[in-house]
C-alpha cells in the first residue's frame, strides 16, 4: 500500500540520488547565504532581534483570543465580513459561496499557502471557474501542476530551459530562455486576468490586532494588483497569524524579508483594512477575510508545542536543512515542507500517519539555530516521535530495547555480548549493506564504528594487575 | 453556538494550560526595537544620504531638488525621455498641478476610473505619506496617494514628496501612521521599496514583475 511513508521514503531515495537537481538546490541556497548574512549583519543585534520576536509571538499566542477578537471587531466595523471556518471543507464551501453569490467566472490569487492547504484551486475549479495564479513561481508551477517546491520559492527546483519549455507547451509564448523574457511573458498574460477577474483571493502575512488590518508581503506587485482591480477580495489566513500591534511589523517586517530571500525589505508590505471607503478611488465594493482553523487550536493544545504557531513561514529552516536540500521540497507530500513542516502535519493531519516526518531530521538543530522567532523545531521532531511510540508503539522496538536493558543491565552478559560483536563485526564486512545484513536497512548508507579493541572495564582490570 | 463561538472555546480551552513563557510575556517597546534594528543616523543630513544610498540600492531613481519649479522642469526632462503619451494622477496638490503642467492628456482616479485607460497610461504620479530612510521606502495610502492601483499599475510609479516627509524608521513611519490616521484608516497602506522585482526563476532578479518597471522619488528641498 503506498503510504505516505513508504511515498516519502521512495522519493527520498529517488531525489536523494540525482545530482542534477542537488546542484541546482545547492547553488540557489549558497546564494541566498550570502545575502542573508549581509542583510543579517546590518542589524545591530539579529540575536536580539530574535528574542524580541520570540516574545511578542509567545504573548501574542497566549493571548490569541483576545487579539482575535480585536482584530475581527475592528475589521467588521469598517464593513469588511469575517468568516470562521473550523476546517477546510467549510473554508472551501464559504469561499465558493461567496464566489457563487458574485456569479465569478475568473479569479486571479496571489501567494497563499493556506489555500493550498484547503486545496482551494481544484474546488474553484470543479465549480466552472478559471483559477489564475499571479506569484510567478506560483504561476510557473500551476502551468506544470506541479504543487509549490517551497514555502517562498516555488519553482525553486526548476531551470530556466525548464520553464521556457512549460511556457512553449502552455502558451506558445516564449521567447527565449532569458528570466527577463520569461518574466515579460507572465506579466502580459496576467495583466489581462487582473482586468477580466471577478474575485481576487490572497493569503496574508500577518493580522493587525489593534488597527484590524491585514498585511501583505510581497515582491512582484501581483498582490497588489489582486487587491486593488477584482470587484470582491477574499483574503484567507490562519487564526494564528495575528499580531498585537502595528509597530510590531517594524521587527518583523524587515525580519521576514531577511530570512525569507535576503531583503533588507520586500518591495510591498501591505495593510488592508477593508473594502473601498468613501472618497477612496478603487479598490474592491466586498472585503472577506477568512480565518481558518483547521486544526490549528489541536496544535495550540499541545504546550509544549505551542511556539509552532508562530511561525511566518519565512522559509529559513528549509534553507538550512540538509535533509530538505537533498531530498527536496515535493518528497515530504505535505503542504509545508522542511522541517516546520515536519512539525507541524502531524499535529494538522493525524500523528500516526505522518509521523515518518520526525525522522526527516539530522537533529542537527540548525533550523531552531535559524529560526527567526526561535521555535524549537529539532525539540519537536524529537517530542513527536516520542508521542508517536507512546501513542502506538512498535512491537520490534519495545522487543530490541528490553533485550538491550536486559543485556546492558548484566555487567557478564554485556561482556560476553561485547567480545562477541568484536569478533562478529571482522566478518560483517563481508556482507555489509547486502541483503544477508540483518542491520541492512541501517549499514547500506552508512558505516557502523568499530568497538573498542578493549573496553574501559577490561582496561581497569589490566590496570590493576 | 455558532462557528465563531465554537472557534473561540477551542481556543480558550487550548489555553487554560499554560506554558512556561520562555521568551517573557510581555510585548518589546519601542525603544527595544530601536537597540537592535540597523540604525539609521541621527541628523536628517545622514538620514537624506541614507535614503538616497537605500534607493541606489533598490534601484529606484532619486532625485533632489530645490524648489517646485525645478520639480516642473525635471518631470518634463523624464517625460520627454520616455516619451510619455498619456499619464494618471490625483487630485493631491501637488501632484495634479505638476502633472498638468506636462500637457499631456490626463487621467484623474479621483471618484472612480476605467481600469484599461489606467493599465494604459505610461507613469502613475502620486504623493506620498512619508518616506523611510532606514529602508528606503515610499509610504503610500489608498486616501492620500490616489487609490490602490495608480501607484501599481502603471509601469513608471514618481512620487512626489517634500523632504520634511523622511522619517528615520519604520517604527516612526507607524506612529506617523497612527497620528495621521487613526480617526479613519484608509482601506490599504503600502511601503513601496524599490521597483517591482522577482527572483523566481533560478533566484536571479528581474524588475518589473507585476508592478512598475520604473520607480523615480523627486523630493523638494524645502
Ligand atoms: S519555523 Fe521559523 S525558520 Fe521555519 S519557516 Fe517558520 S519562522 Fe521561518
Amino acid at each position: 500500500m503506498n503510504t505516505p511513508a513508504s511515498q516519502f521514503n521512495a522519493d527520498a531515495r529517488r531525489v536523494s540520488a540525482d545530482l542534477r537537481h542537488r546542484g541546482i538546490i545547492r547553488t540557489a541556497m549558497n546564494n541566498y547565504e550570502v545575502v542573508r548574512d549581509r542583510r543579517k549583519a546590518g542589524f545591530q543585534d539579529w540575536q536580539g532581534a530574535r528574542d524580541l520576536a520570540a516574545r511578542t509571538k509567545c504573548e501574542t499566542i497566549s493571548h490569541l483570543d483576545t487579539h482575535l477578537e480585536q482584530f475581527a471587531r475592528l475589521l467588521e466595523a469598517r464593513g469588511t465580513v469575517v468568516h470562521w471556518a473550523a476546517n477546510a471543507q467549510h473554508a472551501r464551501d464559504i469561499i465558493l459561496g461567496i464566489v457563487r453569490g458574485k456569479n465569478a467566472r475568473v479569479i486571479v490569487k496571489s501567494k497563499t499557502m493556506t489555500s493550498e492547504e484547503i486545496h482551494l484551486n481544484e474546488a474553484l475549479e470543479n465549480a466552472g471557474c478559471e483559477v489564475v495564479e499571479s506569484d510567478l513561481g506560483e504561476f510557473i508551477v500551476q502551468l506544470r501542476e506541479e504543487p509549490p517546491y517551497h514555502l517562498v520559492f516555488p519553482a525553486m527546483h526548476l531551470t530556466r530551459a525548464e520553464i521556457q519549455q512549460t511556457f512553449q507547451r502552455k502558451s506558445h509564448d516564449a521567447p527565449s530562455d532569458n528570466p527577463e523574457d520569461l518574466t515579460m511573458v507572465a506579466r502580459r498574460v496576467l495583466r489581462e486576468k487582473y482586468l477580466q477577474a471577478d474575485v481576487g483571493i490572497t493569503g496574508a502575512n500577518f493580522a493587525i490586532a489593534e488597527t484590524g488590518m491585514i498585511s501583505i508581503t510581497e515582491n512582484e506587485g501581483n498582490a497588489r494588483l489582486t487587491a486593488a482591480l477584482p470587484q470582491t477580495m477574499i483574503t484567507l489566513i490562519g487564526i494564528e497569524k495575528v499580531l498585537p500591534r502595528l509597530e510590531d511589523l517594524a521587527l518583523f517586517l524587515p525580519m521576514l524579508a531577511v530570512m525569507g530571500t535576503g531583503q533588507p525589505l520586500a518591495c510591498y508590505n501591505t495593510l488592508y483594512g477593508g473594502p473601498r471607503q468613501p472618497g477612496e478611488a478603487d479598490g474592491p465594493e466586498e472585503f472577506h477575510v477568512v480565518m481558518l482553523d483547521n486544526r490549528r487550536t489541536t496544535l495550540l493544545a499541545d504546550a509544549e508545542q505551542r511556539d509552532a504557531l508562530g511561525c511566518i513561514r519565512c522559509g529559513a529552516c528549509l534553507n538550512v536543512c540538509p535533509i530538505f536540500c537533498n531530498v527536496g521540497g515535493h518528497t515530504y507530500g505535505t503542504v509545508y515542507g522542511g522541517p516546520i513542516g515536519s512539525v507541524i502535519t502531524p499535529h494538522l493531519r493525524g500523528l500516526h500517519e505522518w509521523k515518518h516526518l520526525g525522522y526527516a531530521s539530522s537533529l542537527c538543530g540548525a533550523c531552531s539555530e535559524t529560526c527567526p522567532v526561535r521555535i524549537d523545531l529539532h525539540h519537536h521532531l524529537l517530542q513527536n516521535r516520542r508521542n508517536a511510540s507512546y501513542a502506538k508503539p512498535i512491537r520490534w522496538q519495545k522487543l530490541a530495547f528490553q533485550l538491550f536493558a536486559l543485556v546492558a543491565n548484566r555487567p557478564r552478559l554485556w561482556s560476553l555480548t561485547t567480545r562477541l560483536a568484536r569478533l562478529g563485526q571482522k566478518f560483517h564486512g563481508l556482507i555489509k549493506g547486502r541483503a544477508l545484513d540483518p542491520a541492512q536497512a541501517w549499514t547500506r548508507t552508512r558505516e557502523i564504528q568499530p568497538i573498542a579493541r578493549q573496553s574501559f572495564h577490561e582496561w581497569w582490570k589490566e590496570r590493576g594487575k | 453556538m455558532n462557528e465563531r463561538e465554537h472557534l473561540f472555546t477551542r481556543i480558550r480551552e487550548a489555553l487554560t494550560v499554560k506554558t512556561p513563557a520562555h521568551h517573557g510575556d510581555s510585548l518589546p517597546t519601542s525603544a527595544e526595537h530601536r537597540c537592535v534594528l540597523p540604525t539609521v543616523g541621527t541628523t536628517m543630513d545622514e538620514q537624506l544620504a541614507l535614503f538616497a544610498q537605500n534607493a541606489a540600492d533598490l534601484k529606484a531613481t532619486f532625485i533632489l531638488v530645490n524648489h517646485e519649479d525645478d520639480l516642473a522642469r525635471a518631470l518634463q526632462v523624464l517625460a520627454d525621455k520616455e516619451q510619455w503619451q498619456r499619464v494618471a494622477t490625483h487630485q493631491g496638490g501637488l501632484a495634479n498641478k505638476l502633472a498638468g503642467l506636462l500637457g499631456l492628456p490626463l487621467l484623474m482616479v479621483d471618484g472612480g476610473y476605467d481600469k484599461s485607460a489606467l493599465a494604459l497610461c505610461d507613469a502613475g504620479i502620486s504623493e506620498c505619506d512619508a518616506l523611510v530612510a532606514q529602508t528606503g521606502s515610499v509610504v503610500v495610502t489608498s486616501m492620500t496617494a490616489g487609490g490602490r492601483a495608480l501607484s501599481c499599475l502603471p509601469p513608471h510609479h514618481v512620487v512626489i514628496t517634500r523632504r520634511s516627509q523622511l522619517v528615520p524608521d519604520l517604527t516612526s513611519a507607524f506612529s506617523l501612521i497612527r497620528e495621521k490616521h487613526a480617526a479613519h484608516y484608509p482601506s490599504m497602506i503600502s511601503f513601496i521599496t524599490g521597483p517591482s522585482r522577482t527572483g523566481d526563476i533560478e533566484r536571479i532578479l528581474v524588475l518589473g514583475a507585476h508592478g512598475p518597471k520604473q520607480l523615480t522619488i523627486f523630493c523638494i528641498q524645502d
